[in-house]
């Protein structure tokens, strides 16, 4: 190895590193040691956790600006892992989440008093994995980094031990190991097919290979992986049919792990599925019936979200078929690829794709965050349980009300303008059917946001105790809310960062 | 190429900015008292510097007007920029926006209930409407229209009667319903070929070819008559017109009245606005279909609104509920003298004018029924605010305890059943005269709606102002006494609404004359 792979890779051990020290420092502060009485010096832990997280993310701004070592494009260590703009953007997402859930987490955390060090091991260790997820280039470096993020994120969702934890990560772990599966299956018939692991290799073997007409995806070998590898990775970006888990594992785990699950998990699946499937796209059969595909997943996706959500009367479950919907029309953005003849806009999904996560990762964060603070002070997280919100935490209910109106895709927030970008790729490849079913389904969607919006201004509570969330989560969530706001009103400069970070087109 | 003056943006923004001020100052818990005085003044403001707009508007030169060009969003599939601009068919209705938000303002002044948060909500209202009038973009057009909802969600379910929460979501479904069909729209229009603008006018000060000129005569990316669905259907949600109307009664019955006076004032007209804009300005020379082709049928519908909804406007018993029915057999107006549009194809003078004459007919409709439904709304509020019952049946002889609001619900009245020199009159014979050339069993028709009005108006009059008293089970005989006519203050908001019901009566070129100007730009 160089020493260009080693500053490729520096964020993601940074990471690594970061978890193994959270470790270290919780023995070191065990509770124990001082005569049972010094929670306080664990609170630190959260600090040295945001602080510390200022280092992956230096060497991730290091690689971008390639102050040392360089950003190419080039796969490095063996060919197995990018560290290009497109693994960096993400990587930021992933780390600016990872912090600002730890931020939003601290008086959540009392809760796990006896386990706090493994929360923040646990959340850290499953960042890392997202981190080589994003870049990985080869196959089983995908696998084990896919591997390296799902196990943590299982322990997470079982970390309150209670029934519906405990329940939330049975099913995880089974779930997960399924679609793991499912994806490894994929993967070896790909190899069978070219012989190679590495992406690139993979692309060009495929070219020399001949594509029959009238199979789909040109040769059966490429559909059955190309159907098994969206299935594995439907799983962890919880888009339907694979999405059965989805409510009941965030219902159960700990509402800031939700948060994380629902963000940054998602958006490193996106991200290597985007890889790995547009390295494909320039094979016009792939392409083709790729369209339909997704489409076809969009759509399922999107409706099954929305109409499952309007009948939701617990927020967690709510927001988990929200999110359900949501990645939905991040499918659409999938479906828009670009048939070679009409190359020119063949950026314009990925560029949709990222602008959406992004204005995403804000905005869901924002909410879950906000009701992550209220339900941890009521204990209620039925929809009533928000009501008279306004009155007892004006601050959270409007910051909540901003991110709802956001999801549901209100100008002038990010969820509008995302929505603009990202329907408009599919009208610009002629899925004009895709768009309409699309912007039904987010009217359908004003429903039930609308709904948690009118309980959180209009509903009366007896309870009027005022709600005060900590400044840490304050801030965490005004950063999302800022982020669907700013990018929504100013959306070039986002738009240019990621037309910067579009390395894999 | 850029150009910024600022005095749109400024006038657009003020209500939303006052707003925020409110919202600053809510933990140093001020008196409802200086809120709300805040809040009228910033209406009044926004008032001058609309009156300012339309005034400086110059006719001679005609085109666009106030730039205000940033660019915006740039993706690959949509790019979009900030430009705000008026025109001839913008500068009145930015006009009538101001004059209406200064008199929802001061008909507000008897709010009691979370006071900040209903003038922010109201304020927003105003920055809302008047962006859809100002934005000469269509991806921002959209933005504003779609951002009036949260604020008229938030108006009619907390401060509304009735079943407001009910009418709020009603609204709000069918709103974005119709919208959401518009957005597919924008694309399918962007994003054909030969399109790199999403600029609804020409404004040859920035080199921009409107849309209009970019999509004529090209191949569309779906079928030119699929495009103009979207964006009629949308917009024919928001008029409404039969039989998307459903939503209005509800609304409007259950709102606050300011609201009401907003809902019907303004933001109907953006609907009105939307169709002249879009449905005329593009698909006059589109390919394979155009609005022409569409005329006939939509004269048909317009005539069904007119009558159905002056015939459902009779059987009323409440007494907002029926002003909001008049308001869909009103608007069947509007979409009746747009239908004028295809007097063009004849290629004379005359089908020129008679297509310049509807459209403008139209647009007079709705500067007019703004104002005067809005008067209209205001009287039965503040009846409603004395009387505690809408309930026809149960009034009468108000005419006695309240000879104030009588006599301006009688002008209202009289204006909406078109009396001549009140400004109904001016934009119905508008609309009659230059639609029956074109379309005359839809017109003729439709001046059916006309009788109705007379009949349900009168009616309404005679059964709630006239008599000695009101009937067996009605207002008790102690509480009538009690009755009280309007306050000194009230009177504001009145007159604001009343002045421009006569002067355009009787001086109608005032507001025809910058129509016109609009009108001709869009006239291909």
């Amino acid at each position: 190895m160089t020493a260009q792979d080693y500053w490729a890779l520096s964020p993601v051990i940074a990471m690594a590193a970061l978890a193994l020290v959270l470790l270290s420092a919780d023995a070191l502060l065990a509770e124990r040691m001082f005569g049972g009485k010094r929670y306080g010096s664990k609170r630190a832990l959260s600090w040295i956790a945001v602080i510390g997280l200022a280092v992956p993310a230096f060497l991730a701004l290091n690689l971008w600006f390639e102050w040392f070592g360089e950003s190419t494009s080039e796969a490095v260590v063996y060919g197995t892992f990018t560290a290009d703009r497109f693994a960096l953007f993400f990587q930021f997402l992933i780390i600016g989440a990872t912090g600002v859930v730890i931020l939003a987490s601290v008086p959540y955390l009392q809760q796990f008093r006896d386990s706090l060090g493994e929360f923040f091991t646990l959340l850290l260790t499953a960042a890392a994995g997202m981190m080589l997820l994003v870049g990985a280039s080869e196959l089983i470096t995908i696998y084990v980094a896919l591997e390296t993020t799902a196990l943590p994120a299982v322990a997470l969702a079982a970390l309150r031990r209670d029934g519906f934890s405990i329940e939330a990560g049975a099913k995880f772990l089974i779930l997960s190991a399924l679609s793991t599966a499912l994806l490894l299956f994929g993967l070896v018939f790909l190899y069978g097919y070219t012989g190679a692991t590495r992406i690139d290799e993979i692309v060009a073997r495929m070219g020399a290979l001949p594509f029959e007409s009238g199979v789909p995806f040109g040769s059966l070998a490429v559909m059955l992986s190309v159907l098994l590898i969206v299935a594995g990775f439907g799983f962890k970006m919880a888009i339907a049919p694979w999405h059965m888990w989805v409510p009941d594992v965030y219902q159960g785990s700990p509402t800031p792990v939700a948060a994380f699950l629902s963000v940054a998990s998602k958006a490193s699946a996106f991200a290597v599925l985007m890889r790995l499937l547009y390295s494909f796209a320039g094979f016009d059969p792939v392409a083709q019936d790729w369209q339909i595909l997704f489409a076809l997943i969009a759509t399922a996706s999107m409706t099954v979200g929305n109409l499952m959500a309007l009948s939701q009367t617990n927020v967690k479950r709510l927001l988990a078929y929200s999110t359900i919907a949501q990645a939905g029309y991040i499918m659409v953005g999938f479906a828009a690829v670009s048939v070679a003849s009409s190359s020119d806009s063949a950026s314009a999904g990925p560029q949709s794709i990222m602008y959406y996560l992004a204005g995403y990762a804000f905005t869901n964060l924002a909410v879950f965050l906000a009701f992550a603070a209220i339900v941890h002070r009521t204990g209620n997280d039925t929809i009533a349980g928000l009501s008279g919100l306004l009155k007892r935490s004006p601050v959270l209910a409007i910051l909540m009300v901003i991110g709802l109106l956001s999801l549901l895709g209100m100008p002038p927030t990010v969820g509008f303008m995302a929505k603009a970008v990202i329907f408009s790729t599919a009208v610009d490849q002629g899925l004009i059917w895709l768009a309409v079913v699309a912007v039904v389904n987010t009217v359908v969607a004003a429903y039930y946001y609308l709904r948690v919006v009118g309980v959180i201004m209009f509903g009366e509570s007896d309870d009027a105790d005022p709600i005060k969330p900590g400044a840490g989560e304050l801030a965490a969530v005004s950063i999302g809310v800022a982020g669907a706001l700013v990018f929504g009103i100013v959306p070039w400069f986002i738009l240019e960062l990621v037309d910067k970070s579009l390395t894999i087109v | 190429m850029s150009e910024f003056n600022g005095i749109l943006t400024l006038t657009v923004f003020l209500p939303a900015l006052a707003g925020l001020v409110i919202l600053l100052v809510k933990p140093l818990q001020l008196e409802d008292r200086i809120i709300r005085w805040f809040a009228i003044v910033s209406t009044v403001v926004t008032f001058v510097l609309t009156l300012i707009v339309f005034l400086a508007y110059d006719r001679d030169a005609g085109g666009v007007q106030f730039i205000d060009h940033l660019s915006w969003l740039s993706a690959e599939t949509i790019k979009s920029s900030y430009l705000l601009g008026v025109d001839g068919l913008s500068a009145p209705l930015v006009l009538l926006t101001g004059l209406l938000g200064m008199a929802a303002a001061f008909a507000s002044r008897n709010i009691g209930l979370r006071v900040s948060e209903y003038f922010i909500w109201l304020l927003l209202l105003e920055t809302a409407v008047m962006g859809v009038f100002v934005s000469l973009d269509l991806l921002l057009f959209f933005v504003f229209f779609e951002f009036e909802v949260i604020p008229m969600f938030m108006l009619i379910s907390l401060w509304g009667s009735g079943r407001p929460r009910y009418s709020a979501m009603k609204f709000v479904l069918y709103t974005l319903a119709g919208g959401a069909f518009m957005f597919v729209g924008i694309f399918a229009v962007y994003l054909t070929g030969a399109v790199d603008t999403l600029t609804m006018v020409p404004v040859p000060e920035l080199g921009i070819v409107g849309i209009a000129d970019q999509i004529a005569g090209v191949d569309l990316i779906a079928p030119a008559s699929l495009i103009f669905a979207f964006f009629f259907v949308a917009f024919a949600v928001k008029l409404p017109i039969w039989p998307l109307h459903n939503w209005l009664p509800d609304a409007h019955t259950d709102a606050p009245t300011a609201v009401s006076v907003m809902l019907a004032g303004v933001l109907l007209k953006m609907a009105g606005y939307g169709m002249i804009r879009i449905n005329i300005g593009f698909f006059q020379e589109t390919k394979g279909f155009t609005v022409h082709d569409a005329a006939g049928i939509l004269s048909v519908i317009a005539a069904v609104s007119v009558v159905y909804g002056a015939i459902v406007t009779i059987r009323q018993t409440d007494m907002k509920r029926l002003i909001a029915y008049s308001s869909v057999s009103h608007m069947g107006f509007v979409l009746l003298g747009l239908t004028a549009i295809a007097g063009i194809q004849q290629e004379t003078e005359f089908g020129r004018d008679v297509a310049l004459g509807g459209i403008n007919g139209a647009a007079l409709q709705m500067f007019t029924h703004g104002t005067i439904t809005g008067l209209a709304f205001l009287m039965v509020g503040l009846a409603y605010d004395r009387t505690h019952t809408r309930h026809i049946p149960h009034l009468g002889g108000l005419w006695r305890r309240m000879p104030v609001i009588g006599i301006f619900f009688f002008i209202a009245g009289f204006a909406s059943l078109g009396l001549p020199a009140l400004s109904g009159f001016v934009s119905e014979i508008m609309v009659f005269l230059n639609s029956f050339p074109v379309w005359p069993w839809a017109a003729s028709i439709s001046a059916f709606g006309v009788v109705l009005a007379a009949g349900y108006v009168l009616w309404m009059i005679q059964r709630t102002f006239f008599g000695s008293k009101p009937p067996e089970g009605g207002i008790p005989d102690d509480k009538y006494e009690e009755l009280t006519d309007a306050e000194p203050l009230d009177l504001i908001p009145i007159l604001v609404l009343t002045i421009p019901i006569f002067v355009i009566g009787i001086w109608p070129k005032v507001v025809v004359d910058v129509f016109k100007i609009g009108i001709e730009g869009i006239l291909r």
